[in-house]
């Protein structure tokens, strides 16, 4: 029983990998089939994630693993019946802004609800005044839709689709993205089905448990290996227009680990709050990975990661605060947890990194009058330098997304991207050396004007070093003329000049004087530390 | 063609294998044989080969009707970084794409991911000022004097990659660059990847133009050799070569495209496993495919290998999608990983065996080759295993030396390990057979197949040494070793049909489509196409299929659209939409209400007819051999135990034999393990299946 067991879940996460391809393939927002800004797992009936796509990013998979269970609750289970299809973008039941559209699809076998598909992806626009921090509340933000049916019983409701064209600037690509959403699940659906058939079961209640159960018992034991302990760490972050604190306590139990970020700042005014939901997301994944990164992610493998946070603090934020920008603070939460953990697992963690994508969307209008493009890219800094490696260059951590690629970008809209390339002497010094950030410029194809929004953060506080590793090297956002902007800020682009952008490099890690005098070689060789940074930090003599 | 001799010739790190088909009494009759790969000249292995195998079937080189070529000596340039000194050449602003890849983790719970180097370092990227936007308008027109300043740079490389943004929409940058390079520095290669590889996204372009202009110059002359050599033989046939896709292309395009001949090898090795599959009425089977230096792992559904559009070769984190270098060709999808007979065996830091990617090759080989080799690797094992008949190996060509496979292994993993050369022999195979059947797994799980339901067919010079241990581990109850097993890919070769895809990238929306336009573009390529395999083959007829690829306005990836009768030469739009519209659905559950559909690739396939399989008979009732004793390891007992050793030629149809025992023959040896059964079949295929441990 066991080796078949193993065996079909196996399969269930091939199965959630060709869910995820499906959605791919078939999306018509940049972020979604270039970026793969999104993610897709299948559930028990009982709402127990029990297999997730690689393919996804943490504050996605770890956020939808919740959802399903308010689904169940909001739909009825009793009202569920083939050919549904289930969708919100609710940032506290979905994944923590209004951007995410969730999708979640009833499996019925033999006249019996199953289990489901749940997937989420970001769109481009959802109305309100855009993708940015500006809102002040949910109101301003855009689009909501509530728990509701997509499809029921096979027949799509149009009313909603006709809505959330009317509300949204690019109908199109965000009308496209949900009935790709759709189509991913349904992928999913017909090879659980078929999976199902061939093994002649009525259900996967058998195989839910022994999934749960085994990943689970797999996590304890790695959490029991650790000293029992409680660390305590903070970390400043720019925030919108005032620094913000994050602070968390960790601590370590026979069959979990606890991690609470009491001490946080308060709410902020604008679109940078962080659901509950989003914040167990990634606090969850900072453990995860640190203590237990190769039991497969599901229910039983998180159970054991408890993260709360005050309500009230900025960490889990209440209705109707803003939300839409909470990734930029929710992607600073491992750094946070890892600041703790490393007081109680040495030579594990690594330094601070650039953290939050270095996000930006732009608007373009034509001279003459036509329609405006909204253009979203995903760009990022450079990891913190490992206990025993150097940081990734150019690197998403924690998110798991891509960046796009510049031709499908342009593609996407009349924009171009003038430069895109690594940041050399942006890496913090250390023993090991933080991850080199990027540089981009950004313009209008000729007779086009541009509005900026910038999504950023590490401009007034960039990542630290550790144990002795430097600072890597801050945000600067700038105008071609020279004229700065704070970190999260909406400026247009005067005609003929061009945004140019610096995105973070990761800390260091342990004292420059004792990197290798061969890797410091290396460094000036090909560029990424500069002749005369080098001999500053530390001390070549080429 | 039954007065025909067709010599199917294949290049693999370790051994050139030389296939020759000819007229024989009762059909077509096969002479084979195995030369070791000569790494300094390749074709000197061919031409020996060519002379051995014409003498064989008393024939003059002159008599050859054509020559179908493949060879991994691309890749393995790739695998193992030992490709020409190359630059890139691209757009100011963008020397890092190669580095920066995706920007992301291929794996996300890895705190310490190390991501793969680069092909070409940063000190050989350099930048033109140029730019072209997405529409194909140039935004920044390229100055001839700056592409005469960086002449200096570029002197001391071989090769150069010339890749600029959206070149694929309008190349004249690039060319611009080719022409100061030709006129300038002659001596250097020149990759453009808007011929190379003329698809939207970047990096994906970037890496494959690299790839191609890295082993290009290694190719080019080795071409130009290979064609010179053979005229001087006498052999004035026309010489073609096997691309990654499973067709066929000349030795002029070969030489200027080489990344496309990249999996050209196990193209053919996919090629012959799905003949046999084929012939034995099987709808899932697993090929395996174990040289000198890799092993190749595809899966065949209903006879056809699958295919793919892009692949990634080298993979560098336990064979992890994304870990490699994206190659975007057409091409069958497999995997290939750095595991072969010659995969040399070392100790790491913390005390455990790895096995390859690193090879002895053929020069100086194994050990137990004799020919300098003093590091261990998985055919030394495999010697002191008992696996291998020292006297008979490769067809007697090459004799094997015991000693120096055991003092090998014991120096460099026994005396660290503290085993004995036994122990350690053990622990080399059991690694690299592990690292195989892990690869396996990977690639049926993103394929989403459960390999317990699979036959696993096996060849190439080590796998039947192999197959049956990655059985066991792979939960696979079946195995066949088909006759020719050691030179599979080459008898592959022969096998494929003459098949050419031309393929026009031409955006046309349905709700602006023009039926005289579309109609002109499917006759133009069905022409291209027809008039390749028609110079290829004078008389068989032709079957052509034609695909649209189409999508929503907005969509990145398109669907492939199957056309046929009216709607294959004269297509409608409201024809195309009903198509488009209903195989979508089918993918993918429903259509999308309302948004407007385009063509974005028109593609039409001109091949010859596979000819049928000839069905092989069900085995009748037979002896039970008992063979000759022979010591072997058993790897589950982890003990030696006494087998038997049986010469392939008594098992004639329906002969059966029980493991464990070695199945031996001139070519190679294949190890039946405790717990199967061996049958003899009619075609000469070993058909090996689970019987369970006693």
């Amino acid at each position: 029983m066991s080796v078949q067991n193993q065996i079909m879940w196996n399969r269930l996460v091939s199965i959630v990998e060709e869910q995820a391809q499906a959605l791919v393939r078939t999306a018509f927002s940049t972020s979604v089939r270039e970026a793969g800004d999104l993610s897709a797992g299948i559930y028990d009936q009982r709402g127990r994630m029990l297999a997730q796509a690689v393919t996804g990013t943490p504050g996605h998979v770890n956020a939808m693993a919740e959802a399903v269970r308010h689904f169940i609750r909001e739909i009825g289970r009793d009202t569920m019946a083939p050919g549904d299809v289930y969708v919100t973008n609710d940032p506290w039941m979905g994944t923590g802004h209004l951007h995410d559209i969730t999708v979640c699809t009833p499996v019925f076998h033999r006249d019996a609800l199953v289990g489901f598909f749940a997937c989420t992806a970001h769109v481009v626009d959802m109305g309100g005044r855009g993708f940015g921090a500006e809102g002040e509340s949910l109101w301003e933000e855009g689009f909501q839709i509530p728990i509701t049916r997509f499809a029921d019983r096979g027949a799509v409701d149009r009313t909603l689709v006709a809505l959330l064209r009317a509300n949204v600037r690019e109908p199109d690509q965000v009308a496209g993205d949900l009935y790709a959403l759709a189509a991913c699940n349904e992928v999913g659906l017909r090879r659980l089905r078929a999976m199902l058939d061939e093994y002649a079961l009525p259900d996967i209640e058998a195989l839910a448990d022994f999934i749960v159960d085994s990943s689970y018992a797999a996590t304890v034991r790695a959490i029991a290996a650790l000293p029992r302990a409680r660390a305590s760490h903070s970390m400043v972050t720019d925030g919108y227009a005032t620094p913000i604190t994050l602070a968390c306590t960790v601590e370590t139990h026979p069959d979990r680990i606890t991690c609470d970020f009491a001490g946080t700042s308060g709410p902020d005014p604008k679109g940078i709050n962080v659901p509950l939901i989003y914040t167990q997301a990634y606090g969850a994944y900072a453990l995860k990975i640190a203590v237990a990164p190769e039991v497969p992610n599901n229910a039983g493998s998180l159970a054991p990661f408890v993260v709360t946070a005050p309500e009230g603090t900025i960490l889990n934020a209440r209705r109707p605060a803003p939300v839409a920008l909470r990734h930029v603070i929710g992607h600073l939460i491992p750094d946070t947890v890892f600041g703790a953990l490393d007081q109680i697992l040495p030579d594990t963690v690594p330094a601070e990194g650039a953290g939050a994508l270095c996000n930006f969307q732009v608007t373009l209008r034509p001279h003459d009058g036509g329609r405006a493009t909204e253009v979203l890219t995903f760009n990022s800094g450079g990891t913190g330098a490992r206990p025993r490696l150097d940081g990734l260059n150019a690197t998403a951590f924690p998110s798991g997304v891509m960046t796009m690629p510049v031709e499908a970008t342009e593609h996407a809209g009349p924009v171009v991207v003038w430069r895109k390339e690594l940041r050399p002497d942006s890496g913090g010094p250390g023993r090991f050396r933080g991850g080199l950030g990027q540089c981009m410029e950004v313009g209008p194809r000729p007779g086009h004007s541009m509005e900026f929004r910038a999504q950023f953060d590490r401009m007034r506080h960039p990542p630290r070093g550790r144990h002795g590793g430097r600072d890597g090297a801050p945000t600067v956002v700038e105008l071609s003329d020279g004229t700065r902007f704070p970190a999260k800020a909406r400026f247009p682009v005067p005609e003929g000049q061009t945004v140019r952008l610096a995105f973070p490099g990761g800390g260091g890690m342990g004292p420059p004087s004792e990197r290798d005098a061969q890797a410091v070689a290396r460094d000036v060789r090909l560029g990424y530390v500069s002749e005369e940074a080098a001999r500053r930090d530390y001390g070549w003599e080429g | 063609m039954t007065d025909s001799f067709n010599l199917g010739v294949d290049i693999g790190g370790t051994f050139t294998d030389v296939v020759l088909e000819g007229p024989g009494p009762s059909g077509p009759r096969l002479h084979s044989t195995k030369v070791l790969t000569t790494y300094a000249a390749p074709e000197d292995a061919i031409l020996d080969g060519t002379a051995r195998v014409c003498a064989a079937a008393g024939i003059a080189p002159g008599r050859l009707s054509r020559i179908i070529h493949g060879t991994t000596l691309a890749t393995n340039a790739l695998i193992e970084r030992r490709g020409a000194r190359t630059a890139l050449v691209t757009t100011e602003g963008f020397r890092d794409v190669l580095e920066m890849r995706t920007e992301s983790r291929f794996e996300q719970y890895d705190l310490n991911l190390v991501l793969p180097e680069p092909l070409i370092p940063r000190d050989a990227r350099f930048t033109l000022p140029e730019r072209v936007d997405a529409t194909g308008r140039v935004l920044r027109p390229l100055d001839p004097a700056a592409v005469e300043a960086r002449l200096p740079a570029l002197e001391g490389f071989e090769s150069v990659a010339v890749g600029f943004l959206h070149s694929y929409l309008d190349p004249s940058h690039e060319r611009l660059v080719r022409d100061v390079l030709a006129r300038r520095l002659p001596h250097l290669s020149v990759s453009l990847s808007s011929e190379v590889s003329p698809q939207m996204r970047e990096y994906e372009r970037f890496n494959t133009t690299c790839a191609n202009a890295y082993v290009r110059p290694m190719m080019e002359s080795y071409l130009g050799r290979l064609r010179d050599r053979l005229r001087a033989l006498g052999a004035e046939c026309p010489v073609f070569l096997m691309h990654s896709g499973g067709g066929i292309v000349s030795v002029e395009t070969a030489a200027r495209f080489p990344v496309r001949l990249v999996e050209s090898g196990p193209a053919g090795g996919a090629i012959f496993a799905a003949d046999v599959a084929r012939r034995h009425g099987l709808a899932r089977v697993l090929s395996f495919d174990m040289g000198g230096t890799t092993a190749k792992i595809c899966l065949v559904r209903d006879g056809q290998p699958k295919t793919a559009r892009v692949f990634e070769v080298a993979r560098s984190y336990r064979f992890k999608k994304g870990s490699g270098m994206p190659i975007s060709i057409p091409v069958i999808d497999m995997v290939e990983i750095g595991a072969g007979g010659g995969s040399l065996a070392r100790v790491d830091g913390l005390g455990r065996i790895q096995v390859g990617p690193e090879s002895a090759g053929s020069e100086p080989g194994p050990a137990a080759y004799g020919r300098g080799g003093t590091r261990p690797a998985v055919t030394d094992a495999d010697l002191v295993l008992g696996r291998l008949d020292p006297a008979n190996f490769a067809g007697g060509t090459l004799s094997l030396h015991p000693d120096r496979a055991t003092a090998a292994l014991r120096a460099h993993v026994g005396e660290p390990l503290g085993l004995d050369a036994t122990g350690a022999a053990f622990g080399v195979s059991e690694t690299v057979d592990e690292t195989m059947a892990n690869a396996a797994r990977v690639h049926a799980v993103e394929n989403g197949e459960d390999l317990a339901h699979y036959t696993m067919i096996a060849f190439g010079g080590a796998a039947p040494l192999h197959a049956g241990r990655l059985c066991e581990k792979l939960g696979i109850d079946r195995l066949l070793v088909p006759p020719g097993a050691g030179v599979g890919s080459a008898i592959g070769f022969l096998r494929a049909p003459y098949a050419f895809e031309a393929t026009r990238s031409a955006y046309m929306r349905l709700d602006a489509f023009d039926e005289k336009e579309a109609a002109a573009i499917l006759a133009d390529l069905a022409e291209e196409a027809s008039s390749f395999v028609r110079s290829c083959d004078a008389h068989a007829p032709i079957g052509t299929e034609t695909r649209l690829y189409m999508r929503y306005r907005g969509q990145g990836w398109e669907i492939p659209v199957p056309l046929d009768g009216p709607l294959a030469t004269t297509p409608t739009a409201r024809g195309l939409l009903a198509r488009f519209t209903e195989d979508y659905a089918a993918l993918f559950g429903r259509a999308v209400d309302g948004l407007p559909v385009e063509i974005t690739v028109w593609a039409v396939n001109a091949a010859t007819p596979v000819p049928p399989p000839r069905p092989t008979p069900p085995a009748p009732p037979g002896p039970r051999l008992e063979g000759t004793p022979r010591r072997l390891w058993d790897p589950v007992a982890a003990a030696w135990t006494d087998a038997h050793e049986i010469p392939r030629a008594d098992l004639a149809d329906g002969a059966t034999a029980t493991g464990p025992c070695a199945v031996t023959e001139a070519e190679t040896t294949v190890i039946v393990p405790a717990g199967f059964t061996v049958t003899g079949r009619a075609d000469g295929v070993l058909d090996i299946r689970r019987t369970g441990r006693p």
